[in-house]
This record gives structure tokens, C-alpha cells and sequence, in this order.
């Protein structure tokens, strides 16, 4: 049976704005895209009147936790948490217990999501083996089995040397390394921003050198020796950084985090354990150069960084607590909330579909005829409170509980599968 | 002791959070506490049938003693567990313990844990009162009170009175609790020490910041001398001992050239010959000892002030 989207607004292609249009589902591919498409017989019908039609939501960064610890979360509950957020397509990281590291490990993760994953499921597999920085992967193996990126996010690749091969390796597969760029040895012990509050907590510092130092390098590498990127950018000066390099054509791309533009370090004062990630939750002033970087296009896509964690790695002293929160069902509300006075509806929906797509060389992220049916339909107006309690994910550990903020999802269709209907996840059958 | 008044919060956190209402409550209630302490029966019976433990998850004689000398003037019952002889080895959290202890009938709990934060999330966590006994690099409030108690028997009220913090102060719960407690009270505050071991943004905190030891104390009231710890210079924070006293260690020389009623205060204990000079540690400038004795009276004012008039801890029927 197909599907028609009637009434709603769409953001199409590559426009600019929303355009009242009908979609017309069928076999899990959009079929058509066009004003008062005529009701085939035997269809079901979604009113979108007053809605807006977008591109299923891309995140080119998050932590399933699987294989590892499914108390926190697996790939069942991870993609449903996704789902609910409006993503169709997600890209999970390597670092799990054990990693990602041999083309094996890629099967697992694509097979298990194949059978309980409600959204497609994209690997990034580790660059080096064990994370460990030190030996380069079987890339071309491993990108038969599936993996999207390569990346030892969790850890920095801290080896320059290792990281020049790496983006030298890539360049025949199209493939790109991404970076968590954190000089280790700078960071050390830091629990969060250093700066006043830490200085009033008592908390030892990460400065922002230890992002920044990491940045410089890596953008000095890919202009000598292949395109890079460089996820979770915290910084002011990274932003600075890479914006500079971008003008001198140096293939670097970023992306950053919902929580580096909606909160900032003082969000950590009380000792407030679900506000504790990394890269730590930065100044004021860094949150108005990630907005301007978010609006300039240096910084190219939002991701989650989704990083479930069970209670118990939360619920300690702040210096034993896990660092990271969840991020799915809180991504596209945050953007909506914290950037639509600076910049348009149909861009923030780029850098979370199409650019984050392009950046992993995925055919995803674009409504167009003949495309896979992954869409999302949204009220970006409807105003919510966060109820953690509401949350499809395993893991409750975010700092947004009870913020309002607006925009919602409202259905999530994944290859013409309804997953989310009326904001609700639909039963499996 | 007749004060009925209490503290307006149910734990003492941190002097960041106290007003100046509240610290001056505080120490006048101390002098009375000190009053006791003279009394040839040192006990009242204010906190007769409260039930303390001291839970300490790092080494310390000084200020477990204190607060078990103090909860016991005041007739209170006191239970004092330690690290080893913890559950911590067997990996129970904070939150567990606390739990367990509060079940068992405690109406307080005097904590120190080598993590910034750890009282206050006992504090969320547990209905009866938690007193933060140094958490990590954050605050050692009593301490920073029985300093402030100590300044105003020696100089009178603090308003104006300059004082200069001296020596880590990135790693110094003290300094933090002193610099948050005189500030409300009016004090002039400025902190030396090498750069590598002033934090950035201490003036936010309302301080100044001096690399110049004789000149920030030639015109001071009070010297809070810190302890350094050798594990910084294993760090690299500072390249030696010798180097740190020629530049910031406190020696009779270096005082004479100060008000002549200068006094020299110390946390304890002291490293003689590294932050502070036998002479000094044991001449006349110094009131270290007298700190140690009012750290007595302040710890009495606090559990007084958190846990009289309170109903003990009830134990639920059925449990």
C-alpha cells in the first residue's frame, strides 16, 4: 500500500524554502513529488496540513553500544530513540566494547541492525585496531562490509604520523577520517571548561587549547595529505580555525553538537553530572561562535553525539561520572529553538541531512523522486516541555529535562515505513 | 546558648553559599562554643541522643578529630568510618553508603572526599544534615570559618583588613572557603603564589592576584599560609622546594619588613622550612595552634546551629 503526504510544506532538493507539495509514497521509494497529487486507489493518507515535509534526519555521529553494554542501550532501542527524534539514517561509532576495528566487527553491527534496527544504520568503523591509535585498519574490507567513516572517536588519533597515513589510505576510497581532535596530555584530568567556574568548583580545567591545538594539527594535515573531519567542535577559535581553513580550500569539514550551542559551562555548576561531556560544555562566548559558525556554513552538519550511559555512571561524584548525554530525541528541537533566529528552516535541515549524507557519502538526506522514502513530517512551531521520562532510549542521562523548547516530530517514515506516527513510536508487528 | 535561631539550609556546603547573616551567626555562636570549651566540665547536653558519623574517604587526624571532639562536647553520639574500613573497596557508591548510614538513624553526616562535589551529592541524597569536611579542590568550610573566627578575636571586625593567601591555590579547598567567607565579610583578599598554582579567573571569585610575596604582605593584617603538597612539584607545577621558599616562603626576615602585628596562620600540617620557617611556625607571629583549638568551637556552632531543635532521625516502623 503507498502513501501520500498531503497538505504539507516540503523542503525539496536543494531549495531554499518550504513549497506546499504532495508526496506520494509507494514500494518504499517516493515516487512523486508534485501540488494536488490525485489520490491513487488503495493508498494511506497523511493529512500534513500545516506541517512541514523534510528529509528523514541524518546524524553522522552517535553510541549504540552495541556489541557492549545493552543496558544502556542497543541497536533496538537506539534506532527507535532515533526515530523518534525524525532521524531515518544514523552513523554509530566505533568505540563499543569490543570496537569496531576488523570488517567482522562492521558485519555484526550491520546484520544486528538489519534485524532490530527501525532506522538505517551506518558504521563508522574504528581507524586504528583497538582504538589504539597505532595501527591502521583493513579499510577497504571493512568498507565492503558496510562502514561509512573511520574513526577512533572516543580517543584523538594523538600519532601525527598515524593520522598523515590514514588520510593518505583513505584517499583511494572516498572515505573520510574523522577526528576528535583533543590533545590528551593538555586535557589530562579536566572535568570540564576551565575557566571561572572551574576555578570557583574546584574542578580541574580542560582548556580550550587542548580542542584547539588538535584542530591546527589536523588542519595542517589534510592541506598537505587528504580531507578530514573533525566531529564535536567546542571552541571558538576551532570555529576561527576552520573557517580560515576552509577559505584556503584545505578539505576539512566539522560538525558539532546540539549542547555546544543550547548550553554552556554554567550549566555544570551544582555539579551537575548530566552536563558533563567531552569536549566539556564551553563559555558563552564559544556558543556565539559556534551559532556564527553553524550560520556561515563553516561548520558544515549537526550531530548528536548521542552517548547513552546508565544511571549508575551518572548518579556519582561528579569526577567518577561518565561523560556524554543523549541526543536523539532532543537534536532537531534544540536546533529549532536555539538557532532559528539566526538562521533559516531549510538550513538548519541541511546540516542535519544532506550535509552530514554528502560528508559520509550516503545517498540519504534529500526528498526527490526516485529517492528511498526517508522523511520526517515536523510542527516546527509546536512548543514541548523535555520529559526525559518520554525518551525511547535506554539511557535518561540528559541535561534538558524540562527545558521548553519548539518543534516537534511528528510522523517518521523510513522506506516507506511509518516508525513514527503522532509522535509516537508505532508497535512492531 | 540560649540562641534558638538556626541555619537557614540543612547542610553546610560551602561558604559560597552562606550569607554574611549566616557566617556572622556562625561565629558569634562559636564564642560561645569557646566558652564552653573553658568550663571545667567541657559538655552540654544540646545534641544529646544525636547520632554523628564522620565519613572520611581521605586521611586526615586534624579535622576528624575536631569534629569528633566537638559532636561529643556536645553530648552527641558519634560513629567515625574511614576509607579502609569502608564499603567504598567493595564498590559501593557514595549514594549507597549514605543511604545505608542515614537508615541506620544518623541525624548528620561530616564528610571528606578527595572529589569536588562529593557533599553535595550526598546532600541531594539524604534527609538529614551533611557537613562538608573538604571536598576535593573545592571548599573546607569549617575551615575557612575557624580562620575568619580566629582573624576577628585577634583584629576585631574584618571589614578593611587585608589578607594574603599564600601557595597553591589552584589545589586549596582552604583558600577557596577563605576567599568566599571574608569577602562577605568585608575583608580585602589577595592570593600569591607561583602562576602555575593560581587558577585562571580567581579575581571572579573577588581577589587579587600578586607574584610579588613582600610587597602583597608589607602592608598585611593577616598571612594564611597554605601547606604545599610535594606530589605538585612530582607534577611539574614547580620546579623544587628550594625555589618555592626563596620565593614564597614565609621566614622571619620576610616579616619584619611587615606590620609589626602581623599574623602568620597556617591549615596545618605545616611543612617546615618549605611554605613556612620553623621560627616562624614556632615565634610569636603565628596563631597556629590557637586555630586548631577554635576549629573546636566552630565545628560546635555548626552542628549546634544544623542539628538542635531538630527532631532526631526517626527510624520508619516496619523497617
Amino acid at each position: 500500500m503507498g502513501i501520500v503526504i498531503r497538505g504539507g510544506k516540503i523542503l525539496e532538493g536543494s531549495s531554499q524554502k518550504e513549497i506546499k507539495k504532495d508526496i506520494f509514497i509507494q514500494e518504499g521509494i517516493i515516487k512523486s513529488i508534485a501540488e494536488n497529487i490525485a489520490l491513487p486507489k488503495n493508498v494511506q493518507v497523511i493529512e500534513a496540513e500545516n506541517l512541514i515535509v523534510i528529509p528523514g534526519l541524518v546524524d553522522m555521529h552517535c553510541h549504540l553500544r552495541d556489541p557492549g553494554d545493552p543496558e544502556e542501550e542497543t541497536i533496538a532501542s537506539g534506532t527507535m530513540s532515533a526515530a523518534k527524534g525524525g532521524f531515518t539514517s544514523i552513523a554509530c561509532m566505533a568505540n563499543t566494547t569490543p570496537p569496531i576495528d576488523s570488517p567482522a566487527a562492521v558485519r555484526y553491527v550491520v546484520s544486528k541492525a538489519k534485524q532490530e534496527g527501525i532506522v538505517n544504520v551506518f558504521p563508522i568503523a574504528a581507524a586504528t585496531l583497538g582504538l589504539k591509535g597505532t595501527h591502521l585498519v583493513e579499510m577497504e574490507r571493512m568498507i565492503e562490509e558496510g562502514a561509512v567513516a573511520f574513526s577512533d572517536d572516543g580517543n584523538p588519533i594523538s600519532d601525527p604520523r598515524i593520522l598523515r597515513l590514514l588520510l593518505e589510505y583513505a584517499r583511494p576510497f572516498g572515505v573520510k577520517i574523522i577526528s576528535h581532535p583533543e590533545v590528551l596530555a593538555m586535557s589530562k584530568n579536566g572535568q570540564m571548561n576551565e575557566g571561572v567556574l572551574s576555578t570557583m568548583l574546584g574542578l580541574e580545567g580542560i582548556s580550550s587549547q587542548a580542542e584547539e591545538l588538535m584542530v591546527e594539527r589536523d588542519i595542517l594535515l589534510a592541506a598537505k595529505f587528504g580531507a578530514i573531519h573533525i566531529t564535536h567542535v567546542s571552541t571558538a577559535q576551532s570555529v576561527i580555525m576552520i573557517r580560515e581553513a576552509k577559505s584556503k580550500g584545505i578539505p576539512v569539514t566539522c560538525d558539532t553538537c546540539p549542547h555546544y550551542f543550547s548550553l554552556s559551562e554554567k550549566n555544570v555548576d551544582g555539579f551537575n553530572t548530566f552536563a558533563k561531556v567531552n569536549p566539556p560544555l564551553r563559555t558563552e562566548e564559544d556558543v556565539k561562535e559556534i551559532i556564527k559558525g553553524l550560520k556561515d556554513g563553516t561548520i558544515d552538519a549537526i550531530a548528536t553525539d548521542h552517548a547513552p550511559h546508565r544511571e549508575e555512571k551518572k548518579k556519582v561524584e561528579f569526577g567518577l561520572a561518565a561523560k556524554g548525554m543523549v541526543g536523539f530525541e532532543t537534536a532537531l528541537p534544540l536546533a529549532l529553538t536555539f538557532l532559528s533566529k539566526e538562521i533559516p528552516l531549510a538550513k538548519i535541515i541541511k546540516m542535519m541531512t544532506i550535509n552530514p549524507a554528502k560528508i559520509l557519502g550516503i545517498p540519504k538526506g534529500e526528498l526527490k523522486e526516485g529517492a528511498a522514502a526517508d522523511l520526517a513530517i515536523i510542527d516546527p512551531n509546536a512548543k514541548h516541555k523535555i520529559d526525559i521520562k518520554q525518551f525511547a532510549s535506554k539511557s535518561k542521562n540528559s541535561p534538558f529535562d524540562g527545558m521548553e523548547v519548539q518543534g516537534e516530530i511528528v510522523y517518521t517514515i523510513v522506506e516507506g515505513k511509518v516508525v513514527v506516527k503522532e509522535g509516537r513510536l508505532v508497535p512492531l508487528k | 546558648m540560649n540562641k534558638v535561631k538556626g541555619l537557614k539550609t540543612k547542610d553546610l556546603l560551602g561558604l559560597r553559599y552562606l550569607s554574611a547573616e549566616d557566617i556572622n551567626l556562625i561565629l558569634d555562636t562559636t564564642q560561645s562554643m569557646k566558652e564552653v570549651m573553658t568550663r571545667p566540665v567541657r559538655k552540654v547536653p544540646a545534641l544529646l541522643g544525636k547520632n554523628i558519623v564522620t565519613l572520611f574517604y581521605e586521611p586526615s587526624t586534624r579535622t576528624r578529630t575536631s569534629f569528633d571532639v566537638a559532636a561529643k562536647n556536645l553530648s552527641a553520639n558519634t560513629t567515625n568510618i574511614g576509607l579502609a574500613q569502608s564499603s567504598v573497596k567493595k564498590g559501593e557508591t557514595l549514594i549507597d553508603t549514605a543511604k545505608n548510614l542515614e537508615v541506620m538513624g544518623y541525624d548528620g553526616v561530616i564528610i571528606r572526599h578527595k572529589m569536588s562535589g562529593a557533599p553535595h551529592l550526598l546532600a541531594e541524597n539524604i534527609k538529614g544534615a551533611v557537613i562538608n569536611a573538604g571536598d576535593g579542590c573545592n571548599e573546607h568550610p569549617t575551615q575557612g570559618l575557624l580562620d575568619m573566627f580566629t582573624m576577628k578575636e585577634k583584629k576585631g571586625d574584618l571589614a578593611g583588613k587585608k589578607v594574603v593567601i599564600v601557595g597553591d591555590i589552584a589545589h586549596s579547598r582552604v583558600a577557596r572557603s577563605n576567599i568566599w567567607g571574608l569577602n562577605k565579610l568585608g575583608a580585602k583578599v589577595v592570593v600569591v603564589g607561583p602562576p602555575t598554582l593560581i587558577p585562571i579567573g580567581i579575581t571572579e571569585m573577588g581577589c587579587e592576584v600578586s607574584y610579588n610575596l613582600e610587597k602583597a604582605i608589607s602592608d598585611a593584617d593577616f598571612i594564611n599560609v597554605l601547606r604545599i603538597q610535594l606530589e605538585r612539584q612530582e607534577e611539574g607545577l614547580f620546579p623544587s622546594v628550594e625555589e618555592y621558599h626563596k620565593l614564597y616562603g614565609i621566614t622571619v626576615d620576610r616579616l619584619k619588613k611587615c606590620k609589626p602585628d602581623v599574623v602568620v596562620m597556617h591549615p596545618g600540617p605545616i611543612n617546615r622550612g618549605v611554605e613556612i620557617s620553623s621560627e616562624v611556625a614556632d615565634g610569636p607571629y603565628n596563631v597556629i595552634l590557637e586555630q586548631v583549638t577554635n576549629g573546636v568551637a566552630v565545628r560546635m556552632a555548626v552542628l549546634f546551629l544544623l542539628l538542635s531543635g531538630k527532631k532526631p532521625m526517626l527510624m520508619k516502623k516496619g523497617l
